[in-house]
């Protein structure tokens, strides 16, 4: 699965990192501590969480993640949006908790 | 130049997890008891008992510093240190304005309270001084710096509410005075592991919560004199100004 098409599966907001929108998806880490993702979240995995400090696209992109997802209607600061954009990895927001936003993630890769 | 030892991260009664014990009183006595030379005092997310801490430590000559040790966003925990009580007081409506409300259980958490000298309970603070602020470890910088304060990341080798624990690796954006380790840590290990720059000051503090804790562990600051001003230049080494960690004792 395809960026774009979580998207338009999930009704997913895109806030910035339009030009990564059809990199593939290869599951999903959900986790707000940034030194755990840095130690354990897969290549072109979509990260759900709900930090939305700079340092999340730097690691989004150490890690080479296909996309971050922000729960509850949290929105990304300024910075960390034009990192999204430099970096080409999109981040999308949900009105959904992490819960369930994983969840229905979850059920789309094992259906 | 003199040398002071200083410990500018210390719990009292206020905050939630500070010993019963920890009042200001208490805290002063044992200080100069254990030989410290400034103190500095910093509850979670409140500015409330300094000005007493203060007003003790003058007249039994310990130097007390105004602070606080602040929870961004992030769960990051950090130190903002005031020279004085104008910008003590800013900084405490500006944690007034940013608290997460969430109702203190003092059965859980513990009890949050202002005393007087003589340990007469003056106030309990009912909001839980344990969450955290709704802005980011830069903004608070930010207003730590503009109230011309002092700003350091708290026990920053620590696997939770540390810099690097919650946020990875070191913020671009942003400007610290210095980096706290904690207790029991090596700075060259801590250097080496988290790759800080040696540009970067490193102080060793206590993050006293118990009596006990107390006058273990400090930081010989090498200054003119124990002010707030030569605090902020011996961080920076300004003119021979200097920061030693004295190695553990056995």
């Amino acid at each position: 699965m395809k960026v774009f098409e979580l998207v338009e599966e999930l009704g997913l907001k895109v806030f910035s990192g339009h030009k990564g929108l059809d990199r593939e998806i290869s599951g999903g880490y959900v986790s707000d501590l940034l030194s755990d993702v840095m130690g354990n979240a897969q290549e072109a995995q979509v990260w759900i969480t709900l930090q939305v400090h700079q340092n999340v696209m730097a690691i989004a992109s150490l890690k080479d993640l296909a996309a971050v997802i922000l729960v509850s209607n949290l929105e990304p600061q300024e910075n960390t949006k034009r990192n999204s954009d430099d970096e080409s990895i999109p981040i999308l927001g949900t009105s959904l908790p992490a819960f369930e936003i994983a969840g229905k993630i979850y059920q789309l890769f094992n259906r | 130049m003199k040398q002071f030892r200083t410990d500018l991260h210390i719990h009292t009664v206020l905050s939630p997890c500070g010993d019963l014990e920890m009042s200001p009183s208490n805290i002063v006595s044992i200080a100069r008891n254990r030989g410290l030379d400034i103190i500095g005092i910093t509850d979670h997310n409140s500015t409330k008992q300094c000005e007493l801490v203060w007003k003790l430590g003058r007249s039994s000559g310990l130097t007390v510093i105004p602070g606080c040790e602040m929870t961004s966003r992030e769960e990051v925990h950090c130190l903002g240190l005031f020279e004085d009580f104008d910008a003590m007081r800013m900084f405490q409506s500006f944690l007034d304005q940013h608290l997460i409300v969430i109702p203190n259980k003092p059965l859980l958490f513990g009890y949050q309270l202002v005393v007087d000298e003589d340990e007469n309970i003056m106030e309990e603070v009912v909001n839980y001084l344990g969450a955290s602020l709704d802005v980011s470890i830069e903004e608070i910088e930010q207003k730590v710096h503009e109230l011309s304060g002092i700003f350091i990341p708290a026990h920053i080798d620590r696997p939770r509410n540390s810099l690097f624990s919650q946020l990875g690796f070191f913020p671009p954006e942003l400007k610290v005075d210095a980096l706290q380790i904690s207790k029991n840590t090596d700075e060259a290990a801590i250097r080496k592991e988290f790759r800080i720059s040696e540009e970067i000051t490193v102080v060793k503090f206590s993050d006293a919560h118990f009596p006990d804790d107390l006058g273990k562990i400090f930081t010989i600051f090498e200054m003119e004199s124990p002010s707030f001003g030569e605090i902020r230049k011996a961080l920076h080494g300004v003119d021979g100004r200097k920061i030693l960690i004295p190695s553990p004792s056995p």
